[in-house]
């Protein structure tokens, strides 16, 4: 059985935020580069950062604004402890994903795209892992799960609330 | 001597269990004070029986699989006294499903060990480079025109021409973009390639950079293939480390430098202008083109954008010659297409094989139809922008011109098939709702059109109005492919359009069955 991995992140600094954003602020076009390095950091993109990475690539604060919430990826406040994506895509879909998708949406008590009370976990939907031949599939905490039926997605859940 | 094994460490093998089955085959192995050597390759892409198992032999590769954690000791017990085993599948060449491909991209994926460039060398990689290197710029535009290669991300234009005109092009700098973002459904090629073989990868994009004079290179790869981020990682470093990157090629003059760059969840980025602008840290809002990228691209300069696969074409084509390559196909699509069978599917995986072959030979005998036995009802060829496709149309034959004329694509070459409980009124809402969600915004067919299809389709769905609708979602459908910016929206009409004409039934309502009068 493969261990239980759980993300661990740094709580938000200003000075360790300002070091992430000056690691990669040479490099041609860093925004999303920046971005996703705050988020490996903290687990998500802490509203403070954005005038930093503004100042730093001599941007508006409404560009970088705008970029943040352009793309699906970044968070604006960190997700549960576990989170549990699953593929909400055509060939999950054709495979069985959209009743392993309410199921674990009862299971948990939430609906895709949130967080249960308790902060435990987060449920995402995700297009496509490219897990096509595989489906459906799911990724649970950076682990990749394919030919997911009933029984596997209750272990999931139920590792993910543990 | 230790008997070595192999692997796959491909994302999809990895998710049915292919690490834990390594681990079990290391324990089994120590238990039984066997030496072993297991060699983590990428995949061979008949993904039904992943984790694959191949051990080697003088008589050449013998594969065993589906291999789960409990198969692993008896699957042992039966190599050390080389008796029966009932996951044996026989030689890895000789599987039928392998057997009658032709793998030209895919000749080395599941094969070697993608972390090796020795390896990747030793079984032809780099001599598509090396002959470059002794061609010249128009030698090798003229070989590439030649070959027929047209782009692998879709679309489908001429390789050769984008290149020429970014070699003509008069610039300070010029770049070659990878486009890595292959979000559709139904798709895994560029990962497959990017995990399993990825110096072919910098191979292709080297020779580009080579030819059209480009310094630079990026490799724009979705977040969502965190493994194939990895491997073109790890593969850089590699190659850099044996002078097959930065300055002096191969030992020539030129220069050439590769940087991988991560999407961030953004299905529109896989359009190579709004790509272009995620990669200058922007939000990926869709260029007007002209100007083509090949003239005004990356940061403004001059830009080769090609998807993997076409990348991963080149090299074949530079060390056997455009002719061997071009004999495969029929009509204007050249050479091999890597096929992906996805979904409802019994043998789901990678087939790459000539143009030509229909869609239904490729479903039924090639899938072996639907993994739940039900039959067929509908694929989707070509992603989340692709037609659907009933079995009346299965003698369609896989080339560019045949699905256009179809009123369909074959995109990146995904095919996702469904078995009778589809509800096709559901998939066509979901072709408006995904693109709803995924609109950059910029232009009004798209980003309004999509709204109003998903609203109009639950209008018909609620029985309300059913054949006026119907009749709006055409016309909407209408102005969205021709007004629309890109192909989002501009396909996205393909499955709707697609859904009303050849399962209109599932729109209309249930007939009512009449009581009896008492």
């Amino acid at each position: 059985m493969t261990a239980v991995y759980e993300p661990c992140y740094e709580p938000w600094d200003e000075t360790r935020g300002a070091e992430i954003i000056a690691e990669h602020a040479r490099q041609e076009g860093a925004t999303l580069v920046i971005l996703h390095a705050l988020q490996e950091a903290f687990g998500y993109v802490p509203e403070a950062a954005i005038p930093m990475v503004a100042q730093a690539l001599n941007l508006s604060r409404a560009e970088v604004h705008g970029v943040f919430t352009f793309y699906h990826d970044f968070r604006h406040k960190p997700a549960g402890r576990h989170v549990l994506k699953l593929c909400r895509a055509e060939a999950c879909q054709a495979a069985g994903g959209d009743a392993l998708a309410a199921r674990a949406e009862a299971k948990l008590g939430v609906s895709l795209g949130s967080t249960t009370a308790d902060d435990r976990v987060t449920l995402e939907p995700i297009y496509c892992l490219g897990l096509c031949a595989t489906a459906p599939s799911a990724m649970l905490d950076g682990r990749l799960i394919g030919r997911l039926d009933q029984k596997r997605l209750d272990a999931l859940v139920a590792e993910a609330q543990r | 001597m230790s008997m070595r094994l192999y692997v796959s460490r491909d994302a999809g093998a990895v998710a049915v269990g292919a690490d834990e089955v390594a681990l079990a085959l290391e324990q089994a192995a120590a238990r039984r004070g066997v030496a072993i050597d297991i060699v983590r390759t990428g995949s061979r892409g008949l993904y039904w029986l992943e984790p694959l198992v191949e051990v080697a032999t003088p008589q050449g590769r013998i594969a065993f699989g589906p291999v789960t954690e409990t198969d692993v000791p008896s699957l042992f017990d039966a190599l050390a006294s080389n008796t029966p085993h009932f996951l044996r599948l026989g030689a890895i060449d000789e599987l039928p499903w392998l057997k009658r491909q032709t793998r030209l991209t895919f000749a080395r994926c599941g094969v070697i060990d993608p972390r090796s460039l020795d390896d990747y060398r030793a079984h032809g990689g780099y001599r598509g480079l090396e002959r470059a290197l002794s061609l010249g710029t128009d030698a090798i535009l003229s070989e590439v025109t030649a070959s027929g290669l047209r782009g692998r991300g879709g679309a489908g234009f001429p390789t050769g021409i984008k290149w020429k005109t970014v070699a003509q092009a008069k610039a300070d700098r010029k770049f070659i973009v990878c486009n890595a973002d292959e979000g559709d459904s139904g798709t895994f090629a560029d990962r497959m390639i990017m995990e399993g073989d990825p110096f072919l990868v910098i191979e292709g994009m080297t020779i580009a950079g080579l030819t059209v004079g480009a310094a630079k290179g990026y490799i724009y790869i979705r977040s969502e293939y965190p493994h194939a981020v990895e491997a073109m990682n790890a593969a850089i470093t590699a190659a850099k480390r044996s002078g097959y990157l930065d300055s002096y090629i191969g030992g020539s003059k030129q220069a050439f430098d590769l940087e991988v760059r991560v999407g961030a969840g953004a299905y529109v980025c896989g359009e190579e202008t709004s790509l272009l602008e995620s990669l200058e840290g922007r939000r990926g809002l869709v260029r007007a083109k002209p100007p083509l990228p090949a003239h005004h691209g990356l940061f403004g300069k001059p830009t080769v954008i090609n998807n993997v696969l076409s990348f991963a074409a080149i090299p074949f084509i530079l060390a056997e010659g455009a002719k061997a390559y071009a004999d495969f196909g029929m009509g204007r699509s050249r050479g091999t297409m890597p096929i992906q069978l996805a979904g409802n599917i019994r043998h789901g995986g990678l087939f790459e094989t000539a143009f030509g072959v229909t869609l239904g030979e490729l479903v039924d005998d090639v899938g072996g139809g639907t993994f739940t036995g039900r039959p067929v009802r509908a694929v989707q060829v070509g992603g989340p922008l692709g037609a659907y496709f009933p079995r009346a149309l299965f003698d369609t034959p896989f080339d560019y011109e045949a699905f256009a004329a179809r009123d369909g694509l074959i995109g990146h070459g995904g095919i996702v098939v469904f078995d009778d409980s589809v509800d096709m009124r559901r998939q066509a809402r979901f072709a408006m709702e995904f693109c709803a969600v995924e609109s950059c915004g910029k232009c009004t067919p798209c980003r309004i059109g999509s709204t109003r299809g998903v609203e109009t389709i639950e209008k018909i769905m609620r029985g309300e109005r059913v054949s006026e609708n119907i009749t709006l979602v055409e016309d909407l459908c209408n102005t969205m492919k021709f007004g629309s910016l890109c192909a989002l929206g501009g396909f996205t009409p393909y499955p709707v359009l697609s859904a009303l004409k050849h399962f209109r039934e599932d729109f209309l309502p249930a007939p009512t069955t009449l009581q009896a009068a008492e």
